[in-house]
């Protein structure tokens, strides 16, 4: 979902700009390692492999089909670090030449589905990649990149005083969940796919601790992100739904048990800055999490 | 006079322990233009891969002189350039003039000089006016060209085309042909294509099992392996 | 093909063409704060700088209509969110999302309309974007076309092969066609890479590439940049105070 120029308040795409830029820049430097430009021929044709990529249709029903995003298939090919970079470029190319998705809102884009998006689809295969369950966690590392990005965006998008009844609201999470759906099973099937033809395409799952830390702070922030797009259900809606939900508040929480915590007033205009606050300060949090981790 | 190219020796196996060149002995000397005949996988391009040290196996192999080795491929890289089958690989920078110069721009020339001597290399192939264009408007073997003067336009001493009618069409090769007989560089060419053999090469070399099994004219090597393409005739 | 055309368009000759792709840039990103931070009278501002952009594109010999429909690749998206403000009773939320995406959409694509690509990667470098990240960009970009006119011919080939019936079987076996074909792509495009980096280490390739030109300001360049960052800053100050 690349978010355009104009939907966004400026407090979230400025913030998400500001976030942005360091998080690239570390994605730049770990996809690097050392090389200085010998590895940009294989991100930029594999960039443009996933360009090429989203041009074929899978077919997912009757009458339709559903395409690769790639976040993923990139993680579990090139690692989590190139595939960052690759998206980001592949984000620049889009919001600058199609003119899909903003140039002030690339860093909302750019977090959404080049940083946290790559990484949620890194996550499963990461931590399961070498069990029995492999299959499993690439798929389900396809699905939560792309249910994860989107999620985001919505949250986004609500803060950002967009108006989204319950109704609007229920229909988008379902085409996410469909989406994220076929994603998993078109990853799971193109790297079955790949090794086949070379089993070296696939890379072993590795990398320091820090990913229990990283795995912290994405549980949160998808916490965050759909405890958001739930709690800004419009009145008409959904109310029993809303009654039994809340947002946890403690980014150190993994379980993802709603809480019977709510607040009267939820409905009010203090929502938006509530949730803003939240969703920043867990950006805070997670920011410091990553840089803890980084040390060791 | 030295020999441009002495190869003696030359072995190589892949990662997996397939034997890839099995003892090759070869010579270049200056003005000659040879060509490298032999199946698919008998090694060719495999040979000419450790010429500018892009791979090493043991044996001897020396370019101009000296051998090749990490602390000389800088310049070896200079003195022998490799015109690979597919251009659009070849050709990777945005533009016709940014990609010529790459090669000189590497080897030490500044911006302004790198650009001049691109020019000079383009004129020299007849594509002075795609200067400013993008490589992938451009055909088969107007590509070629352009990859041909990346390489001219370091000045080098040898140059060794793999497969390079590959895409072109028979004018295209005609074209090819003439620019190649024009220029003063000894030359290998790797070819199936026995009639720019014959109309290039005044020796050829046939490899086989990743050694050369014969030298002779292009010709010779061609009656010998029966290496032509002979259409069935009807009855 | 949109990106076809608008690289045609991108290596034209006008006096925008020839400005410096940085003042360039940072026009379009005054233009866009002044846009996106604006609240009041949306409707003259808007008004105002179309005005603005459909003078830019005159300037830079853009064929106008052609332009102002293109950047309307943004419309459909922003129509869905239009429609359900208004439904929810805030039109002018929704009219204002229409005008602010359009207005944003238009003024990058004069952006990349008037700067050939690679030269605007270039320009970005002042915004601080890693090197790295722009050439990945490049290449990206000089190899779009390429792989995908590869994929194309496999679609064709997959489609000449598949199953035209939409049975539930044929559908598992589309599926599995499509995967394959892009393990191919895939495995086409590595060894592309593979070739590319071994032609870049045949031409003497040190570890990094060095830039063939540099970038320089003229005062044109610079008179631009004064014009065309006042503008709309001025043009919305005007019309918040007048009104």
């Amino acid at each position: 979902m690349h978010i355009p120029d104009g939907f966004l308040s400026t407090p979230v795409w400025a913030t998400l700009d500001t976030a942005a830029a360091p998080a690239v820049a570390y994605a730049v430097r770990q996809a690097q390692r050392g090389f200085d430009d010998a590895k940009v021929p294989l991100l930029g044709v594999m960039g443009a492999f996933v360009f090429a990529a989203q041009m074929i249709n899978f077919p997912v029903g009757i009458g339709t089909s559903g395409h690769l995003v790639g976040g993923a298939l990139l993680a579990c090919t090139l690692g989590p670090a190139a595939a960052c970079v690759v998206m980001s470029a592949i984000l620049a190319i889009q919001a600058l030449v199609f003119q899909d998705g903003g140039i002030l809102a690339l860093g909302a884009n750019v977090i959404n589905m080049a940083i946290v998006g790559v990484l949620a689809g890194y996550l499963p295969y990461r931590l399961w990649g070498r069990s029995r369950a492999r299959r499993a966690a690439i798929f389900a590392g396809g699905a939560l990149s792309v249910a994860v990005s989107a999620l985001l965006a919505l949250a986004e998008l609500l803060i950002s005083g967009v108006r989204m009844p319950a109704s609007v609201l229920g229909v988008s999470l379902v085409l996410f969940l469909v989406s994220a759906l076929i994603e998993g099973a078109i990853t799971m099937a193109v790297i079955g796919a790949l090794e086949a033809i070379q089993p070296n395409f696939v890379r072993q799952p590795s990398g320091g601790g820090r990913y229990a830390l990283v795995a912290a702070g994405l549980a949160a922030v998808l916490l965050a992100a759909g405890g958001v797009v739930f709690a800004s259900t419009a009145p008409d809606g959904i109310e029993q739904l809303a009654r039994q939900t809340g947002i946890s508040a403690h980014a150190r929480t993994l379980l993802s048990t709603p809480f019977k915590d709510y607040q009267a007033s939820w409905l009010g205009a203090g929502w938006p800055a509530q949730a803003a606050a939240g969703l920043l300060g867990l950006a805070l949090v997670g920011g410091v999490c990553v840089l803890i981790g980084r040390k060791r | 006079m030295s020999p441009l190219i002495l190869v003696r020796g030359l072995r190589y196996q892949y990662e997996d322990g397939t034997v890839a060149l099995n003892g090759v002995d070869f010579r270049l000397e200056a003005g000659e233009t040879v060509a490298l005949l032999g199946a698919n996988g008998s090694g060719k391009t495999t040979f000419a891969l450790h010429l500018n040290g892009l791979l090493s196996g043991q044996g001897t192999v020396e370019v101009c002189g000296l051998p090749v080795t990490p602390e000389n491929v800088v310049e070896i890289r200079r003195k022998i350039g490799l015109v690979f089958q597919d251009s659009e690989s070849q050709l990777f920078m945005p533009t016709v003039l940014e990609d010529v110069a790459f090669g000189p721009l590497n080897h030490g020339l500044h911006p302004h000089q790198a650009a001049e001597r691109a020019m000079a290399a383009l004129a020299q192939v007849g594509m002075a006016a795609a200067a400013g264009k993008a490589p992938y408007h451009l055909s088969a073997g107007e590509k070629k060209r352009v990859a041909i003067a990346g390489i001219l336009a370091v000045d080098p001493d040898i140059l060794v085309l793999d497969e390079p009618t590959t895409f072109l069409d028979p004018p295209g090769q005609r074209a090819l042909a003439q620019l190649l007989s024009a220029l003063p560089q000894a030359k290998i060419l790797i070819t199936h294509d026995m009639h720019f053999a014959r109309a290039l090469c005044s020796r050829a070399a046939f490899f086989r099992n990743g050694s050369i099994a014969a030298e002779g004219s292009v010709e010779q090597m061609a009656q010998r392996y029966e290496w032509d393409f002979q259409a069935p005739r009807g009855a | 093909m949109h990106h076809v055309t608008l690289d045609r368009w991108s290596r034209g000759a006008s006096p925008l063409h020839r400005r410096d792709p940085r003042v360039k840039i940072a026009a379009v990103l005054v233009f866009l704060l002044v846009l996106a931070t604006a609240h009041r009278e949306l409707a003259w501002l808007g008004a105002a700088l179309f005005a603005v952009l459909c003078a830019a594109a005159r300037l830079a010999r853009l064929p106008l209509s052609g332009a102002l429909a293109r950047a309307g690749v943004v419309l459909p998206f922003t129509a869905v969110f239009a429609a359900v403000s208004w439904l929810a009773g805030d039109p002018a939320r929704g009219a204002a999302l229409v005008m602010k995406s359009y207005l944003s959409a238009l003024a990058v694509l004069l952006l990349v309309s008037t700067t050939p690509l690679p030269v605007l990667l270039r320009g970005f470098e002042m915004t601080g974007a890693p090197r790295f990240l722009l050439m990945v960009a490049q290449f990206l970009y000089r190899y779009l076309f390429v792989i995908s006119e590869e994929a194309q011919h496999m679609r064709k080939a997959a489609l000449a092969r598949g199953a035209t019936v939409g049975s539930l079987a044929g559908n598992a076996a589309r599926f599995r066609a499509a995967a394959g074909a892009l393990a191919v792509l895939f495995a086409r495009s590595y060894a592309r890479a593979g070739e590319i980096h071994r032609a870049m280490l045949a031409r003497g390739f040190p570890g990094y590439f060095h830039p063939l030109s540099e970038l320089h300001f003229h005062t044109s360049d610079m008179i631009f940049l004064a014009i065309a960052t006042v503008t709309p800053v001025a043009l919305r100050i005007l019309i918040e105070r007048v009104a």
